[in-house]
Protein backbone atom coordinates (compact mmCIF):
# COMPACT_ATOMS: atom_id res chain seq x y z
CA UNK A 1 0.00 0.00 0.00
CA UNK A 2 0.98 3.92 -0.56
CA UNK A 3 1.89 5.87 2.38
CA UNK A 4 -1.18 8.36 2.83
CA UNK A 5 -1.81 11.52 4.98
CA UNK A 6 -5.03 11.04 7.46
CA UNK A 7 -7.53 13.89 8.30
CA UNK A 8 -10.46 14.55 10.05
CA UNK A 9 -12.42 17.33 9.52
CA UNK A 10 -15.03 19.13 11.98
CA UNK A 11 -18.04 19.56 9.84
CA UNK A 12 -18.65 18.49 6.68
CA UNK A 13 -17.69 21.79 4.55
CA UNK A 14 -14.29 21.33 6.47
CA UNK A 15 -14.38 17.76 4.72
CA UNK A 16 -15.04 18.77 1.56
CA UNK A 17 -13.36 21.89 1.63
CA UNK A 18 -10.33 19.28 2.55
CA UNK A 19 -10.75 16.84 -0.88
CA UNK A 20 -11.84 20.19 -2.79
CA UNK A 21 -7.91 21.22 -2.75
CA UNK A 22 -6.87 16.99 -2.79
CA UNK A 23 -7.39 15.84 -6.37
CA UNK A 24 -5.74 12.79 -5.61
CA UNK A 25 -7.70 12.15 -2.37
CA UNK A 26 -10.74 10.12 -1.48
CA UNK A 27 -13.41 10.06 1.74
CA UNK A 28 -12.77 6.76 4.17
CA UNK A 29 -16.24 5.33 5.30
CA UNK A 30 -16.03 1.99 7.11
CA UNK A 31 -12.86 1.07 4.44
CA UNK A 32 -14.04 -2.20 3.46
CA UNK A 33 -14.24 -1.46 0.31
CA UNK A 34 -11.38 1.62 -0.44
CA UNK A 35 -8.72 -0.33 2.01
CA UNK A 36 -8.97 -3.36 -0.01
CA UNK A 37 -8.78 -1.73 -3.32
CA UNK A 38 -5.37 0.40 -1.52
CA UNK A 39 -3.89 -2.59 -0.82
CA UNK A 40 -4.68 -4.05 -4.58
CA UNK A 41 -2.94 -1.06 -5.87
CA UNK A 42 -5.96 -0.09 -7.45
CA UNK A 43 -7.05 2.91 -5.63
CA UNK A 44 -3.91 5.29 -4.46
CA UNK A 45 -5.34 8.25 -2.66
CA UNK A 46 -2.83 10.49 -1.02
CA UNK A 47 -4.94 11.85 1.51
CA UNK A 48 -7.90 10.09 3.37
CA UNK A 49 -10.84 12.21 4.95
CA UNK A 50 -12.87 9.95 7.52
CA UNK A 51 -15.89 11.27 6.94
CA UNK A 52 -17.45 7.82 9.43
CA UNK A 53 -17.93 9.89 12.34
CA UNK A 54 -18.60 13.15 10.05
CA UNK A 55 -22.13 12.47 8.85
CA UNK A 56 -25.17 11.36 10.76
CA UNK A 57 -25.45 7.76 11.75
CA UNK A 58 -29.28 7.79 12.55
CA UNK A 59 -32.33 6.89 11.01
CA UNK A 60 -34.87 9.42 11.85
CA UNK A 61 -38.98 9.68 9.98
CA UNK A 62 -39.32 13.42 8.95
CA UNK A 63 -43.46 15.15 9.42
CA UNK A 64 -43.86 13.95 5.97
CA UNK A 65 -43.51 10.28 6.37
CA UNK A 66 -39.97 10.22 4.66
CA UNK A 67 -37.31 8.21 6.25
CA UNK A 68 -33.93 9.99 6.68
CA UNK A 69 -30.91 7.69 6.93
CA UNK A 70 -27.72 9.36 7.52
CA UNK A 71 -24.61 8.51 5.40
CA UNK A 72 -23.21 7.15 8.44
CA UNK A 73 -25.38 4.21 9.76
CA UNK A 74 -23.57 1.11 9.56
CA UNK A 75 -25.01 -1.44 6.88
CA UNK A 76 -26.02 -3.34 10.37
CA UNK A 77 -27.86 -1.38 11.96
CA UNK A 78 -29.62 -0.47 8.85
CA UNK A 79 -30.40 -3.68 7.86
CA UNK A 80 -32.14 -4.39 11.94
CA UNK A 81 -34.07 -1.38 11.97
CA UNK A 82 -37.37 -1.67 12.94
CA UNK A 83 -39.17 1.18 10.80
CA UNK A 84 -36.98 0.07 7.79
CA UNK A 85 -37.55 -3.66 8.67
CA UNK A 86 -42.04 -2.59 8.60
CA UNK A 87 -41.62 -0.15 5.91
CA UNK A 88 -39.24 -1.14 3.18
CA UNK A 89 -38.62 -4.82 4.11
CA UNK A 90 -36.77 -5.14 0.52
CA UNK A 91 -33.94 -2.88 2.02
CA UNK A 92 -33.19 -4.62 4.79
CA UNK A 93 -33.24 -8.04 2.87
CA UNK A 94 -30.74 -6.57 0.24
CA UNK A 95 -28.52 -5.58 3.38
CA UNK A 96 -28.63 -8.70 4.63
CA UNK A 97 -28.11 -10.88 1.32
CA UNK A 98 -24.91 -9.01 1.11
CA UNK A 99 -21.34 -9.64 2.23
CA UNK A 100 -20.68 -10.74 6.38
CA UNK A 101 -22.01 -9.93 9.66
CA UNK A 102 -18.83 -8.22 10.31
CA UNK A 103 -18.44 -6.35 7.24
CA UNK A 104 -21.73 -4.65 7.38
CA UNK A 105 -20.99 -3.64 11.10
CA UNK A 106 -17.94 -1.45 9.49
CA UNK A 107 -19.75 -0.74 6.33
CA UNK A 108 -21.49 2.82 5.55
CA UNK A 109 -24.53 3.78 3.87
CA UNK A 110 -23.01 6.07 1.96
CA UNK A 111 -19.88 3.47 1.40
CA UNK A 112 -22.17 0.90 -0.07
CA UNK A 113 -23.54 2.93 -2.36
CA UNK A 114 -20.20 3.79 -3.99
CA UNK A 115 -18.32 0.56 -3.36
CA UNK A 116 -16.62 -0.03 -6.85
CA UNK A 117 -17.01 -2.96 -9.29
CA UNK A 118 -15.56 -6.52 -8.23
CA UNK A 119 -14.72 -7.03 -11.98
CA UNK A 120 -11.64 -9.30 -11.51
CA UNK A 121 -10.06 -7.40 -13.89
CA UNK A 122 -10.18 -3.73 -12.56
CA UNK A 123 -9.11 -5.69 -9.14
CA UNK A 124 -5.70 -6.34 -10.72
CA UNK A 125 -3.49 -4.03 -11.68
CA UNK A 126 -1.49 -6.63 -13.91
CA UNK A 127 -4.08 -6.42 -16.55
CA UNK A 128 -5.47 -3.27 -18.27
CA UNK A 129 -8.69 -1.75 -17.60
CA UNK A 130 -10.64 1.13 -18.87
CA UNK A 131 -12.26 1.81 -15.55
CA UNK A 132 -9.14 1.93 -13.80
CA UNK A 133 -6.73 3.60 -16.42
CA UNK A 134 -8.68 5.46 -19.30
CA UNK A 135 -8.02 4.01 -22.64
CA UNK A 136 -5.60 1.25 -21.47
CA UNK A 137 -8.74 -1.09 -22.68
CA UNK A 138 -10.97 -4.02 -21.53
CA UNK A 139 -9.23 -7.30 -20.39
CA UNK A 140 -13.19 -8.80 -19.28
CA UNK A 141 -14.35 -8.63 -22.87
CA UNK A 142 -12.59 -11.16 -23.91
CA UNK A 143 -11.82 -12.88 -20.45
CA UNK A 144 -14.35 -14.49 -18.19
CA UNK A 145 -17.83 -13.41 -18.68
CA UNK A 146 -19.60 -14.96 -15.63
CA UNK A 147 -20.06 -11.94 -13.73
CA UNK A 148 -20.27 -8.87 -16.31
CA UNK A 149 -22.68 -6.94 -17.53
CA UNK A 150 -25.93 -8.28 -19.86
CA UNK A 151 -27.75 -4.12 -19.99
CA UNK A 152 -26.38 -1.25 -20.76
CA UNK A 153 -22.77 -2.29 -21.49
CA UNK A 154 -20.30 -0.41 -23.55
CA UNK A 155 -17.78 -1.36 -25.64
CA UNK A 156 -15.56 0.40 -23.04
CA UNK A 157 -16.30 -1.56 -20.09
CA UNK A 158 -19.05 -4.44 -18.91
CA UNK A 159 -18.64 -4.36 -15.27
CA UNK A 160 -21.37 -4.37 -13.27
CA UNK A 161 -22.24 -3.03 -9.76
CA UNK A 162 -22.14 -5.19 -6.80
CA UNK A 163 -23.76 -3.09 -4.23
CA UNK A 164 -27.29 -4.78 -3.26
CA UNK A 165 -29.00 -2.21 -1.49
CA UNK A 166 -28.74 0.15 -3.94
CA UNK A 167 -30.92 -2.29 -6.28
CA UNK A 168 -33.54 -2.00 -3.32
CA UNK A 169 -32.80 1.87 -3.45
CA UNK A 170 -33.37 2.28 -6.78
CA UNK A 171 -36.77 0.41 -6.74
CA UNK A 172 -37.66 2.80 -3.98
CA UNK A 173 -37.38 5.87 -5.89
CA UNK A 174 -34.94 7.26 -2.86
CA UNK A 175 -33.16 10.51 -3.04
CA UNK A 176 -29.41 11.09 -2.46
CA UNK A 177 -28.11 14.04 -0.57
CA UNK A 178 -24.92 15.45 -1.19
CA UNK A 179 -22.53 18.39 0.13
CA UNK A 180 -20.05 19.73 -2.50
CA UNK A 181 -17.50 22.39 -3.64
CA UNK A 182 -20.88 23.82 -5.41
CA UNK A 183 -23.11 23.64 -2.16
CA UNK A 184 -25.99 20.57 -1.80
CA UNK A 185 -27.89 18.56 -3.90
CA UNK A 186 -30.66 16.03 -3.80
CA UNK A 187 -30.11 12.94 -6.47
CA UNK A 188 -32.55 10.63 -7.57
CA UNK A 189 -30.58 7.57 -6.96
CA UNK A 190 -32.10 6.59 -10.12
CA UNK A 191 -29.30 9.14 -11.63
CA UNK A 192 -26.76 9.03 -9.55
CA UNK A 193 -24.81 5.77 -10.93
CA UNK A 194 -23.82 5.76 -14.69
CA UNK A 195 -23.77 3.43 -17.55
CA UNK A 196 -20.07 3.20 -19.10
CA UNK A 197 -20.41 4.97 -22.22
CA UNK A 198 -17.13 6.03 -23.07
CA UNK A 199 -16.40 6.93 -19.60
CA UNK A 200 -15.93 3.67 -17.46
CA UNK A 201 -13.82 5.39 -14.79
CA UNK A 202 -16.51 7.22 -13.74
CA UNK A 203 -18.73 5.32 -11.64
CA UNK A 204 -21.17 8.20 -10.53
CA UNK A 205 -22.40 11.47 -11.70
CA UNK A 206 -20.88 13.08 -8.47
CA UNK A 207 -18.12 15.02 -8.50
CA UNK A 208 -14.41 15.04 -6.69
CA UNK A 209 -15.12 16.24 -3.46
CA UNK A 210 -18.69 15.57 -3.32
CA UNK A 211 -19.69 14.20 0.14
CA UNK A 212 -22.88 11.95 0.73
CA UNK A 213 -24.75 13.07 3.40
CA UNK A 214 -27.95 11.20 3.60
CA UNK A 215 -30.21 8.39 2.14
CA UNK A 216 -33.62 9.48 2.09
CA UNK A 217 -36.69 7.25 1.39
CA UNK A 218 -39.75 8.49 -0.09
CA UNK A 219 -43.01 7.40 1.35
CA UNK A 220 -44.34 4.73 0.05
CA UNK A 221 -47.45 2.76 2.12
CA UNK A 222 -47.36 0.03 -0.14
CA UNK A 223 -43.39 -0.55 -0.03
CA UNK A 224 -44.06 -3.27 2.88
CA UNK A 225 -44.83 -5.31 0.41
CA UNK A 226 -41.62 -5.74 -1.11
CA UNK A 227 -39.02 -8.31 -1.36
CA UNK A 228 -35.33 -8.92 -2.64
CA UNK A 229 -33.96 -12.20 -4.12
CA UNK A 230 -30.32 -12.82 -4.70
CA UNK A 231 -29.35 -15.64 -6.76
CA UNK A 232 -25.30 -16.32 -6.76
CA UNK A 233 -22.71 -19.02 -7.07
CA UNK A 234 -22.78 -20.01 -2.92
CA UNK A 235 -25.61 -19.85 -0.31
CA UNK A 236 -24.31 -17.06 1.47
CA UNK A 237 -21.09 -14.41 1.55
CA UNK A 238 -20.63 -13.61 -2.52
CA UNK A 239 -22.04 -10.98 -4.81
CA UNK A 240 -25.00 -11.02 -6.95
CA UNK A 241 -24.92 -13.02 -10.51
CA UNK A 242 -28.51 -11.65 -10.29
CA UNK A 243 -30.87 -9.95 -8.14
CA UNK A 244 -34.58 -8.89 -8.40
CA UNK A 245 -36.56 -6.40 -5.76
CA UNK A 246 -40.09 -6.07 -6.35
CA UNK A 247 -42.63 -3.66 -5.12
CA UNK A 248 -45.99 -4.29 -5.57
CA UNK A 249 -49.53 -3.21 -5.08
CA UNK A 250 -52.34 -5.21 -6.37
CA UNK A 251 -56.06 -5.15 -6.10
CA UNK A 252 -58.45 -7.82 -7.17
CA UNK A 253 -55.94 -9.36 -8.48
CA UNK A 254 -54.49 -6.29 -10.89
CA UNK A 255 -51.34 -4.70 -11.02
CA UNK A 256 -52.21 -1.35 -9.23
CA UNK A 257 -48.69 0.02 -9.13
CA UNK A 258 -45.21 -1.93 -9.47
CA UNK A 259 -41.48 -1.18 -8.82
CA UNK A 260 -38.53 -2.89 -10.10
CA UNK A 261 -35.18 -3.69 -9.82
CA UNK A 262 -32.47 -5.90 -11.17
CA UNK A 263 -28.72 -6.10 -10.01
CA UNK A 264 -25.76 -8.08 -10.95
CA UNK A 265 -26.66 -7.14 -14.30
CA UNK A 266 -25.43 -3.71 -15.51
CA UNK A 267 -22.77 -1.03 -14.66
CA UNK A 268 -25.75 0.66 -12.20
CA UNK A 269 -28.59 -0.92 -10.39
CA UNK A 270 -30.77 -1.31 -13.45
CA UNK A 271 -34.50 0.44 -12.65
CA UNK A 272 -36.86 -1.88 -14.74
CA UNK A 273 -39.15 0.43 -16.23
CA UNK A 274 -40.17 -1.63 -19.39
CA UNK A 275 -41.33 -4.54 -16.95
CA UNK A 276 -42.98 -1.93 -14.87
CA UNK A 277 -44.91 -0.49 -17.52
CA UNK A 278 -46.16 -3.81 -19.00
CA UNK A 279 -47.71 -5.08 -15.32
CA UNK A 280 -49.17 -1.99 -14.75
CA UNK A 281 -53.29 -2.35 -14.53
CA UNK A 282 -53.02 -5.95 -16.01
CA UNK A 283 -53.87 -9.04 -14.42
CA UNK A 284 -51.28 -10.20 -11.70
CA UNK A 285 -50.86 -13.55 -13.16
CA UNK A 286 -47.13 -15.64 -14.09
CA UNK A 287 -47.99 -15.43 -17.44
CA UNK A 288 -47.93 -11.55 -17.50
CA UNK A 289 -45.08 -11.73 -15.25
CA UNK A 290 -43.24 -13.88 -17.48
CA UNK A 291 -44.16 -11.20 -20.46
CA UNK A 292 -42.87 -8.28 -18.66
CA UNK A 293 -39.56 -9.95 -17.53
CA UNK A 294 -38.90 -10.89 -21.49
CA UNK A 295 -39.81 -7.16 -22.35
CA UNK A 296 -37.33 -5.74 -19.77
CA UNK A 297 -35.03 -8.40 -20.94
CA UNK A 298 -35.27 -7.81 -24.73
CA UNK A 299 -32.73 -5.19 -24.56
CA UNK A 300 -29.96 -7.90 -23.24
CA UNK A 301 -26.99 -8.09 -25.01
CA UNK A 302 -25.23 -10.99 -23.30
CA UNK A 303 -21.47 -11.83 -23.99
CA UNK A 304 -20.57 -15.64 -24.83
CA UNK A 305 -19.77 -16.38 -21.39
CA UNK A 306 -22.73 -15.29 -19.48
CA UNK A 307 -25.86 -15.68 -21.93
CA UNK A 308 -27.62 -18.09 -18.80
CA UNK A 309 -27.76 -14.48 -17.01
CA UNK A 310 -30.64 -13.45 -19.24
CA UNK A 311 -32.74 -16.49 -18.54
CA UNK A 312 -31.34 -16.54 -14.59
CA UNK A 313 -32.86 -12.92 -14.59
CA UNK A 314 -35.95 -13.29 -16.48
CA UNK A 315 -36.76 -16.50 -13.76
CA UNK A 316 -35.21 -14.43 -10.83
CA UNK A 317 -37.91 -11.48 -11.94
CA UNK A 318 -40.87 -14.09 -12.24
CA UNK A 319 -40.06 -15.83 -9.12
CA UNK A 320 -39.84 -12.49 -6.82
CA UNK A 321 -43.34 -11.21 -8.64
CA UNK A 322 -44.47 -14.44 -7.51
CA UNK A 323 -43.36 -14.07 -4.30
CA UNK A 324 -44.93 -10.68 -3.83
CA UNK A 325 -47.98 -10.95 -5.06
CA UNK A 326 -48.69 -14.44 -3.24
CA UNK A 327 -47.15 -13.02 0.07
CA UNK A 328 -44.39 -15.40 0.21
CA UNK A 329 -41.14 -14.51 1.76
CA UNK B 1 5.72 7.28 5.37
CA UNK B 2 2.84 9.07 7.64
CA UNK B 3 3.32 8.28 11.35
CA UNK B 4 0.56 8.88 13.96
CA UNK B 5 -0.05 8.15 16.92
CA UNK B 6 -3.02 5.84 18.30
CA UNK B 7 -4.04 4.67 21.51
CA UNK B 8 -6.38 1.54 21.90
CA UNK B 9 -7.42 -0.73 24.68
CA UNK B 10 -6.48 -4.03 23.76
CA UNK B 11 -8.20 -7.32 25.59
CA UNK B 12 -8.50 -4.75 29.05
CA UNK B 13 -4.77 -3.01 28.73
CA UNK B 14 -4.41 0.30 27.13
CA UNK B 15 -1.82 0.86 24.52
CA UNK B 16 -0.20 4.06 23.52
CA UNK B 17 1.60 3.71 20.07
CA UNK B 18 2.92 5.39 16.67
CA UNK B 19 2.08 3.53 13.56
CA UNK B 20 1.99 4.29 10.09
CA UNK B 21 -1.10 5.47 8.68
CA UNK B 22 -1.15 2.06 6.25
CA UNK B 23 -1.10 0.21 9.66
CA UNK B 24 -4.49 -1.99 10.01
CA UNK B 25 -5.93 -2.71 13.22
CA UNK B 26 -5.24 -6.51 12.69
CA UNK B 27 -1.55 -5.53 12.30
CA UNK B 28 -1.24 -3.34 15.31
CA UNK B 29 -2.15 -6.35 17.10
CA UNK B 30 -0.05 -8.84 16.10
CA UNK B 31 2.88 -6.85 14.65
CA UNK B 32 3.25 -3.86 17.29
CA UNK B 33 1.59 -5.28 20.55
CA UNK B 34 2.32 -9.12 19.72
CA UNK B 35 -1.53 -10.48 20.55
CA UNK B 36 -1.40 -13.10 17.67
CA UNK B 37 -4.86 -14.04 18.62
CA UNK B 38 -6.66 -12.32 15.31
CA UNK B 39 -5.08 -14.35 12.22
CA UNK B 40 -4.29 -13.10 8.89
CA UNK B 41 -5.64 -15.51 6.45
CA UNK B 42 -6.34 -12.94 3.53
CA UNK B 43 -6.14 -9.45 4.35
CA UNK B 44 -9.09 -8.65 2.22
CA UNK B 45 -12.16 -8.86 4.53
CA UNK B 46 -13.07 -12.34 3.01
CA UNK B 47 -12.16 -15.33 5.31
CA UNK B 48 -12.87 -13.70 9.25
CA UNK B 49 -10.17 -15.27 10.19
CA UNK B 50 -9.31 -11.70 11.72
CA UNK B 51 -12.52 -11.09 13.70
CA UNK B 52 -12.35 -9.03 16.39
CA UNK B 53 -14.52 -6.94 18.47
CA UNK B 54 -14.50 -3.06 17.76
CA UNK B 55 -16.03 -1.36 20.29
CA UNK B 56 -18.24 -4.37 20.78
CA UNK B 57 -19.41 -5.27 17.12
CA UNK B 58 -17.06 -7.98 15.53
CA UNK B 59 -15.30 -6.63 12.99
CA UNK B 60 -12.58 -7.76 10.23
CA UNK B 61 -9.25 -6.07 11.64
CA UNK B 62 -7.46 -6.39 8.30
CA UNK B 63 -9.69 -3.85 6.67
CA UNK B 64 -9.89 -1.80 9.56
CA UNK B 65 -7.43 1.34 10.14
CA UNK B 66 -5.88 1.88 13.41
CA UNK B 67 -6.07 5.92 12.90
CA UNK B 68 -9.35 5.35 12.07
CA UNK B 69 -10.02 3.60 15.05
CA UNK B 70 -7.60 5.60 17.29
CA UNK B 71 -9.52 5.26 20.90
CA UNK B 72 -11.60 1.76 20.15
CA UNK B 73 -11.63 -0.57 22.60
CA UNK B 74 -10.40 -4.08 21.00
CA UNK B 75 -11.35 -7.51 22.46
CA UNK B 76 -9.52 -10.57 20.39
CA UNK B 77 -10.30 -14.33 21.44
CA UNK B 78 -7.74 -14.00 23.67
CA UNK B 79 -8.93 -11.60 26.01
CA UNK B 80 -12.89 -13.02 26.12
CA UNK B 81 -12.34 -14.82 29.39
CA UNK B 82 -9.84 -13.29 32.10
CA UNK B 83 -6.68 -14.81 31.89
CA UNK B 84 -6.24 -18.51 32.61
CA UNK B 85 -9.85 -19.26 32.08
CA UNK B 86 -11.89 -20.24 28.75
CA UNK B 87 -14.56 -18.47 27.52
CA UNK B 88 -18.04 -20.55 27.53
CA UNK B 89 -17.69 -20.58 23.78
CA UNK B 90 -14.13 -21.56 23.88
CA UNK B 91 -15.16 -24.46 25.74
CA UNK B 92 -18.17 -25.39 23.70
CA UNK B 93 -15.57 -25.35 20.80
CA UNK B 94 -13.14 -28.07 22.31
CA UNK B 95 -16.13 -30.36 23.52
CA UNK B 96 -17.57 -30.71 20.25
CA UNK B 97 -14.10 -30.64 18.76
CA UNK B 98 -15.45 -27.25 16.62
CA UNK B 99 -11.44 -27.29 14.68
CA UNK B 100 -8.97 -29.28 12.88
CA UNK B 101 -5.76 -27.07 12.37
CA UNK B 102 -7.04 -23.82 14.50
CA UNK B 103 -6.24 -21.05 12.00
CA UNK B 104 -9.69 -19.76 12.05
CA UNK B 105 -10.99 -20.70 15.39
CA UNK B 106 -9.96 -17.46 17.30
CA UNK B 107 -12.19 -15.46 14.47
CA UNK B 108 -14.80 -18.10 14.48
CA UNK B 109 -15.08 -17.77 18.63
CA UNK B 110 -15.21 -14.14 18.41
CA UNK B 111 -17.41 -14.13 15.67
CA UNK B 112 -19.84 -16.40 17.27
CA UNK B 113 -20.00 -14.59 20.37
CA UNK B 114 -20.76 -11.45 18.87
CA UNK B 115 -23.46 -13.28 16.69
CA UNK B 116 -25.24 -14.46 19.94
CA UNK B 117 -25.48 -10.84 21.01
CA UNK B 118 -26.67 -9.63 17.74
CA UNK B 119 -29.54 -12.21 17.34
CA UNK B 120 -30.17 -11.78 21.18
CA UNK B 121 -31.11 -7.98 20.06
CA UNK B 122 -33.33 -8.86 17.72
CA UNK B 123 -30.31 -8.31 14.95
CA UNK B 124 -32.29 -10.57 11.61
CA UNK B 125 -30.49 -12.32 9.56
CA UNK B 126 -31.13 -13.51 5.66
CA UNK B 127 -32.73 -16.74 6.53
CA UNK B 128 -34.81 -14.95 9.29
CA UNK B 129 -38.57 -15.26 9.07
CA UNK B 130 -40.60 -11.75 8.73
CA UNK B 131 -41.02 -9.61 11.45
CA UNK B 132 -38.85 -11.95 13.84
CA UNK B 133 -37.08 -9.83 16.46
CA UNK B 134 -38.67 -6.60 15.24
CA UNK B 135 -40.21 -5.89 18.76
CA UNK B 136 -37.03 -5.90 19.99
CA UNK B 137 -36.98 -9.83 21.04
CA UNK B 138 -34.10 -12.27 20.84
CA UNK B 139 -34.10 -14.52 17.13
CA UNK B 140 -33.75 -18.19 17.66
CA UNK B 141 -30.70 -19.73 16.25
CA UNK B 142 -31.73 -22.92 14.81
CA UNK B 143 -28.35 -24.13 12.32
CA UNK B 144 -29.74 -22.35 9.05
CA UNK B 145 -29.44 -19.37 10.90
CA UNK B 146 -25.90 -20.37 12.63
CA UNK B 147 -24.49 -21.10 9.65
CA UNK B 148 -26.33 -17.90 7.54
CA UNK B 149 -24.68 -15.54 10.60
CA UNK B 150 -21.26 -17.14 10.70
CA UNK B 151 -21.01 -17.23 6.69
CA UNK B 152 -18.26 -14.26 6.98
CA UNK B 153 -15.81 -17.29 8.77
CA UNK B 154 -14.32 -19.09 6.33
CA UNK B 155 -12.90 -22.53 7.73
CA UNK B 156 -10.18 -24.36 5.24
CA UNK B 157 -10.03 -27.50 6.96
CA UNK B 158 -13.87 -27.23 6.84
CA UNK B 159 -14.77 -28.15 9.87
CA UNK B 160 -18.17 -26.41 9.88
CA UNK B 161 -19.85 -29.80 10.96
CA UNK B 162 -18.88 -29.53 14.36
CA UNK B 163 -18.55 -26.04 14.34
CA UNK B 164 -22.63 -25.14 14.26
CA UNK B 165 -22.92 -27.85 17.09
CA UNK B 166 -20.75 -26.03 18.94
CA UNK B 167 -21.97 -22.67 18.59
CA UNK B 168 -25.90 -23.93 18.76
CA UNK B 169 -25.20 -25.71 22.47
CA UNK B 170 -24.07 -22.61 23.22
CA UNK B 171 -27.07 -20.33 21.64
CA UNK B 172 -29.37 -22.86 23.58
CA UNK B 173 -27.77 -21.56 26.78
C1 LIG C 1 -15.55 -10.13 1.05
C2 LIG C 1 -16.56 -9.06 0.74
C3 LIG C 1 -17.83 -9.43 0.35
C4 LIG C 1 -18.79 -8.46 0.05
N1 LIG C 1 -20.04 -8.84 -0.37
C5 LIG C 1 -20.96 -7.90 -0.71
C6 LIG C 1 -22.23 -8.26 -1.20
O1 LIG C 1 -22.55 -9.44 -1.32
N2 LIG C 1 -23.10 -7.27 -1.52
C7 LIG C 1 -22.78 -5.95 -1.39
O2 LIG C 1 -23.61 -5.09 -1.70
N3 LIG C 1 -21.56 -5.58 -0.95
C8 LIG C 1 -20.65 -6.53 -0.60
N4 LIG C 1 -19.42 -6.14 -0.17
C9 LIG C 1 -19.04 -4.74 -0.25
C10 LIG C 1 -19.41 -3.92 0.96
O3 LIG C 1 -20.82 -3.83 1.06
C11 LIG C 1 -18.79 -2.56 0.76
O4 LIG C 1 -17.40 -2.70 0.84
C12 LIG C 1 -19.25 -1.55 1.79
O5 LIG C 1 -20.64 -1.37 1.75
C13 LIG C 1 -18.56 -0.22 1.57
O6 LIG C 1 -18.87 0.65 2.62
P1 LIG C 1 -17.68 1.37 3.43
O7 LIG C 1 -18.31 2.33 4.37
O8 LIG C 1 -16.76 0.37 4.01
O9 LIG C 1 -17.00 2.15 2.23
P2 LIG C 1 -15.48 2.58 2.00
O10 LIG C 1 -14.67 1.41 1.61
O11 LIG C 1 -15.00 3.41 3.12
O12 LIG C 1 -15.69 3.54 0.74
C14 LIG C 1 -16.16 3.08 -0.51
C15 LIG C 1 -16.12 4.25 -1.48
O13 LIG C 1 -17.08 5.24 -1.12
C16 LIG C 1 -16.46 6.50 -0.86
N5 LIG C 1 -17.20 7.06 0.26
C17 LIG C 1 -17.41 6.50 1.48
N6 LIG C 1 -18.29 7.23 2.20
C18 LIG C 1 -18.64 8.29 1.43
C19 LIG C 1 -19.53 9.39 1.59
N7 LIG C 1 -20.25 9.57 2.70
N8 LIG C 1 -19.64 10.30 0.58
C20 LIG C 1 -18.92 10.14 -0.56
N9 LIG C 1 -18.07 9.11 -0.76
C21 LIG C 1 -17.94 8.19 0.21
C22 LIG C 1 -15.00 6.19 -0.61
O14 LIG C 1 -14.17 7.26 -0.99
C23 LIG C 1 -14.80 4.97 -1.51
O15 LIG C 1 -14.57 5.39 -2.83
C24 LIG C 1 -18.46 -7.09 0.17
C25 LIG C 1 -17.18 -6.72 0.58
C26 LIG C 1 -16.24 -7.68 0.87
C27 LIG C 1 -14.87 -7.26 1.31
S1 LIG D 1 -15.30 -4.61 -17.65
FE1 LIG D 1 -14.86 -2.50 -17.01
S2 LIG D 1 -13.96 -2.81 -15.00
FE2 LIG D 1 -13.79 -4.80 -16.03
S3 LIG D 1 -11.81 -4.79 -17.15
FE3 LIG D 1 -13.32 -4.01 -18.57
S4 LIG D 1 -13.16 -1.77 -18.28
FE4 LIG D 1 -12.25 -2.70 -16.47
S1 LIG E 1 -7.67 -11.65 7.18
FE1 LIG E 1 -9.31 -10.27 7.52
S2 LIG E 1 -10.96 -11.28 6.55
FE2 LIG E 1 -9.26 -12.53 6.01
S1 LIG F 1 -9.72 -25.33 11.62
FE1 LIG F 1 -8.28 -25.12 10.01
S2 LIG F 1 -9.06 -23.38 8.97
FE2 LIG F 1 -10.65 -23.82 10.36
Amino acid sequence: MRPFRYERANDVSGAVALLAGTPNGAFLGGGTNLVDLMRLDVARPELLVDVRRLTSDRIEELPDGRVRVGAAVPNSDLAADPLIRARYPAVSEALLSGASGQLRNLATTGGNLLQRTRCVYFQNVSTPCNKRDPGAGCSAIDGHHWDLAILGASEACVATHPSDLAVALVALDAVVLTEGADGERRIPITELHRLPDREPHRDTILQHGELITAVELPPLPWATRSRYRKVRDRASYAFALVSAVVVLDTADGVVRDVRIGLGGVAHRPWRALVAEQALRGGPATEERFRQAAEAELAAARPLPGNAFKVRLARNTLVRTLLDVNEGRR
Amino acid sequence: MVDVEVSLRVDGTDHRLTVDTRTSVLDALRERLGNTSPKKGCDHGQCGACTVLLDGRRVNSCLALAVAHDGATVVTAAGLAPAGQLHPMQACFIRHDAFQCGYCTPGQIVSAVAMLAEAAAGWPSAVTADGAGRGGGAVVLDDDEIRERMSGNLCRCAAYANIVPAVAEMARR
